[in-house]
């Protein structure tokens, strides 16, 4: 072909983001389009499980073969992303033994690693599990950070070539002569990297294929050229945890249900979740009961979640779609595969395809299987490499270099700074200036987050995901400002300004649900810090002009140069 | 045997320390005990009385003329103004070294973060900082510290409208202080006036601080630096900076750990100690006999419950941040004598969605009557002898309103001095 064929996925999850990379892989030219951040949607309100299949061995086989093989891929494509935690099936002595062994014989049937183990093995690993579980089953079950991995995506499928535009919302699909040739957005603020204040503007993007990976928004984008994709959103809770209770996946041992799994992430611990259908992905009701429903049921399984400190909940919406004909009631029975739906033979609809349902663990292969039908539709024969090549940061990879005394850091900042940059850790921490640290709960240092900022203009939430700054315990309240100081220089006070109250916003609202406790304690200090200390409540570059002449003036206005100290402390070597 | 004192104070903040101080000044025989961190080294050394109303009015210019308008259940309203003008009377006389006494007025000072806020007390310290000052305005920030950015913050100043012209410079701290060094180090480093490197040399570190401010300074008569400048010696810091650069020097306030906070904690204690009161710190206060007047409280010490016996008790253990207010995910209460505190039964009312909204939990704490003795939930005192002062109070949101200190200082010299004159 003279020149390759330009394809627009629409849609900045991991479904999307696995898309991009794959076909610019395979040489295509590929514009990506997210009406947010990356992760916006629903792939950045998972609990970061990367499933060993273990959940689906009994009652999906088809979704738990496909998990292990996507699980081992991702091993080694995304080994900075990946922490193998290893997972348990606890089971308590009023779960059924018919179901674990079901789990068991599930397992073994799907090719996933599983092994009993008894009450005394599993509290050996685990010993915080209470004293009166049964017995459990292991697993390859692992912990995987959404964030790193789709930023790992995107920064590989712009090496090879792809446009990718944040906060571009698609306001149209351009539709000539009964066939899909592109798509009309809107930019938040110009195009390429954010930056406040910038001013946006309509784009025309014209393409020869039309993916639309927008997961639950999916029947959005349908319904601009009329079609229906009956997408079934579905919200899950997910309440976050001050430290990692547990350090192994916990999973109850008992057919689906709510509240039925801890995944230890990063410096915390998630507890998951529910699954409630709801009308419209973007405004749903977020609810007590869901928070205290995580508490009260999985301390059954560990205790001590009882008492112990929650930092924020915040909810996701599952993109889960089932062919009309099936007409599930409950949300739990329908399936957690994904679906092709091409619209030239599904609804006379040439040039678009769009893809739902799904999981995260697999989101590379659901990439794979819609890029050779997106290829097939251009007799294109070429290889998926997706499995085969490391994301950027995984490659080479070895923890084993002390990077500590190389970048000047010290423990345990160097180790957490390197696990998140993976192989980028030198070409980001090698610096001769200066590198404090800026956000304490994380250990994040001033190269991490200019590295963050250089990739993602003045999106401090941006920032955020990408180095887990202001994800700790205090959730900000000690280094919102600090990174809205480091945008300053690059870019001006007011864009500062806006992205911090932006930022601001972001870490209070997942924070509403934790609001008890030593975390209701937290809140108010960081309350008063922001409004005591930094006045940032009344700011008045927000606000009215000040009369400042009416002010007081100071009881010793200082005279001349050099005395007002000594006079103000009267003489004395103390002052204040 | 029971350790005796005729009023006991329980908290070391500003409200436990003034409320000592102030029943101390009564005559009596005074025991503060207080057992974590005072919230102090967590604020930023100012002394607000009401910067804002309720409503979000202000900066106000005149706080004494919006307290009659708060609301009846505020602190303010229950102590009256004559408490308050006396519990400053009372602080000024113990911290000397504190400004802004001759007025009425608030002063407008800069904060770290680059907004201005209104004040009624502020450090010797902060003083050349006055925001309502016209001369032209020097920042300088030290390039390891991320908590204060003076380009960003004389920026935001700048934004604000402020009436002079502000600049911000970015300095590397003389010397090889590591990229995370704490705010002590550099005090001390300053106080010392020890030795620094630079390119090969050994200078004393305020001259090679000096000099490399002078590179950078352009005829402005005054210039702040983050609130490092000294921990014993501040004084003398400033003024052989201010000599060496012919300029003012003066500290922005910072967040914690704060120095200026830490500084005003230990002028407190200091006071404390000359007036003769007894202090004991690092221990709690754990549990307590009485109905209808606490006859003694006991104090956990090596493992052991030590038993306090007074005549007059003060409660001043502060509100959520210093733990005299509690809560779990059922309710919120008063944790040492189980006092009532009013909240809403579903926590999903405790908040506002928006990050600065009207938050009631800002507003927990204890109700009192007249004379601060917290009221049960059927409206009568907990206990004859028990008084509350500072945060452990309910009814004011002292982060929208700036009124956190005042509203130590001023129940907290009512509580003590009411005690004091009652344990005659």
């Amino acid at each position: 072909m003279a020149s390759a064929p330009h394809i627009a996925v629409i849609g900045g999850g991991s479904t999307g983001i696995g898309i991009a990379r794959d076909l610019s892989m395979r040489g295509l030219d590929v514009t990506l389009v997210e009406q947010g951040n990356l992760t916006h949607g629903t792939t950045g309100r998972m609990h970061g499980l990367l499933h060993s299949g273990g959940r689906y061995a009994v009652a999906d086989q088809a979704s738990a073969t496909e998990c292990i093989e996507e699980n081992r891929v991702l091993r080694e494509i995304a080994s900075h992303c990946v922490e193998m935690t290893g997972g348990l099936f606890v089971k308590r002595p009023e779960d059924t033994e018919e179901y674990f062994q079901e789990k068991l014989a599930g397992c073994a049937e799907c090719g996933i690693p599983a092994e009993v183990v008894s009450r005394e093995q599993a509290r050996a690993v685990e010993p915080h599990l209470a004293k009166d579980i049964d017995k459990a089953i292991t697993v390859p079950d692992g912990a995987i950070d959404p964030f790193r991995l789709v930023v790992a995506n995107a920064a590989s499928a712009m090496e090879h070539g792809a446009r990718i535009e944040t906060h571009t919302t698609v306001t149209d699909l351009l539709v000539e002569e009964g066939e899909v040739v592109g798509i009309e957005v809107e930019h938040d603020s110009g195009s390429g990297k954010r930056v406040h204040g910038t001013e946006g503007g309509r784009e025309e993007i014209r393409a020869d294929y039309v993916v639309n990976a927008t997961g639950a928004w999916a029947g959005r984008i349908g319904e601009m050229a009329d079609v229906d994709i009956e997408v079934r959103p579905s919200k899950g809770v997910m309440t976050i945890m001050n430290v990692r209770q547990v350090d192994t996946v916990i999973n109850r041992c008992r057919p689906k249900g709510d509240a039925d799994i801890i995944v230890p992430h990063e410096t915390t611990a998630i507890l998951g979740t529910t699954d409630e259908e709801v009308e419209d992905p973007a405004e749903y009701p977020e609810e007590q009961w869901e928070v205290d429903l995580m508490i009260d049921e999985l301390k059954e399984l560990v205790p001590m979640l009882e008492e112990a400190r929650t930092i924020r909940s915040f909810w996701g919406v599952r993109p889960l779609y089932e062919p009309p004909d099936v007409g599930s009631d409950d949300p739990t029975d329908i399936t957690r595969d994904y679906f092709l739906l091409d619209h030239e033979t599904r609804d006379d609809l040439p040039g678009m395809t769009s893809i739902v349902g799904g999981k995260f663990t697999t989101y590379r292969m659901m990439g794979e299987e819609i890029s050779d039908h997106v290829c097939n539709q251009f007799g294109i024969d070429a290889d998926c490499r997706t499995a085969d090549v490391p994301l950027p940061g995984s490659e080479d990879f070895s923890l084993l270099r002390d990077y500590m005394d190389e970048f000047g850091l010290r423990s345990p900042i160097g180790r957490r700074s390197v696990e998140r940059l993976g192989s980028r850790a030198e070409e980001v921490l090698k610096t001769t200036d200066p590198n404090p640290v800026v956000c304490n709960c994380e250990g994040v240092t001033r190269a991490e987050i200019q590295d963050a900022i250089e990739q993602s203009g003045s999106d401090l939430n941006a920032v955020r995901i990408r180095t887990r700054a202001s994800m700790g315990n205090c959730q900000g309240g000690f280094c919102c400002h600090r990174m809205a100081n480091e945008l300053h220089g690059e870019y001006d006070e007011a864009v500062a300004r806006q992205a911090w109250d932006e930022l601001l916003a972001e870490r209070w609202k997942g924070q509403r649900h934790a609001l008890w406790g030593e975390q209701l304690s937290q809140a108010m200090l960081n309350y008063a810090l922001h409004a005591t200390t930094q006045n940032r409540d009344n700011d008045p570059a927000d606000g009215e002009p000040v009369d400042f002449a009416a002010f007081d003036a100071g009881s010793t206005p200082a005279q001349s140069s050099g005395e007002s100290g000594v006079a103000a402390d009267g003489g004395t070597e103390h002052g204040d | 045997m029971a350790i005796e004192s005729e009023v006991l104070v329980i908290g070391g903040g500003l409200a436990g320390l003034t409320s000592a101080l102030s029943a101390a000044r009564t005559g009596e025989d005074v025991r503060l005990v207080s057992y974590k961190q005072s919230t102090l080294r967590s604020a930023s050394g100012l002394v607000d009385v009401l910067g804002y109303t309720p409503d979000g009015d202000g900066p106000l210019t005149d706080p004494f003329e919006a307290i009659p308008d708060l609301p009846e259940t505020h602190p303010y309203r229950t102590v009256g103004i004559k408490a308050i003008r006396d519990g400053l009377d009372l602080f000024d006389d113990a911290v000397p070294h504190y400004h802004g006494g001759h007025t009425d007025r608030n002063a407008l000072l800069p904060t770290h973060g680059g907004t201005i806020k209104p004040t009624a007390r502020y450090p010797a310290s902060a003083s050349a900082g006055l925001a309502s000052d016209t001369r032209d305005l020097l920042l300088v920030g030290l390039e390891s510290m991320t908590e204060f950015d003076a380009p960003h913050a004389a920026a935001h100043l700048d934004a604000a409208g402020v009436p002079f012209d502000v600049r911000g410079v970015t300095i590397q701290f003389p010397g090889d202080l590591r990229a995370d060094a704490k705010v002590t180090r550099y005090a001390k480093l300053l106080d010392t006036n020890g030795e620094v490197t630079v390119r090969g040399r050994d200078r004393p570190v305020r001259e090679a601080l000096a000099a490399r401010v002078n590179t950078e300074l352009d005829e402005e008569e005054r210039v702040g630096f983050p609130a490092v400048l000294g921990d014993e010696h501040p004084g003398a810091v400033r003024a052989d900076l201010a000599d060496r650069l012919g300029a003012d020097v003066f500290e922005v306030p910072m967040g914690p750990p704060s120095l200026p906070g830490l500084r005003l904690e230990d002028a407190l204690f200091a006071a404390l100690d000359e007036a003769g009161a007894s202090i004991e710190t690092g221990n709690p206060v754990v549990d307590f006999d009485g109905e209808d007047r606490i006859e003694r409280v006991y104090i956990e010490k090596n493992g052991a419950e030590i038993p306090n016996t007074a005549e007059e008790y003060v409660l001043a253990t502060g509100g959520l941040v210093g733990k005299g207010v509690q809560s779990d995910r059922e309710g919120v209460y008063e944790p040492i004598f189980d006092c009532h505190v009013a909240h809403p039964a579903d926590r999903y009312d405790w908040f506002e969605n928006e990050v600065f909204g009207d938050h009631t939990f800002a507003r927990f704490g204890v109700e009192t009557d007249d004379d601060l003795r917290p009221l049960d939930g059927g409206g009568d005192v907990e206990f004859a002898n028990l008084r509350a002062a500072g945060a452990v109070l309910g009814g004011y949101d002292l982060a929208a309103e700036k009124s956190g200190s005042g509203v130590s200082i001023a129940t907290g010299y009512a509580a003590g001095h009411s005690a004091g004159q009652e344990a005659v």
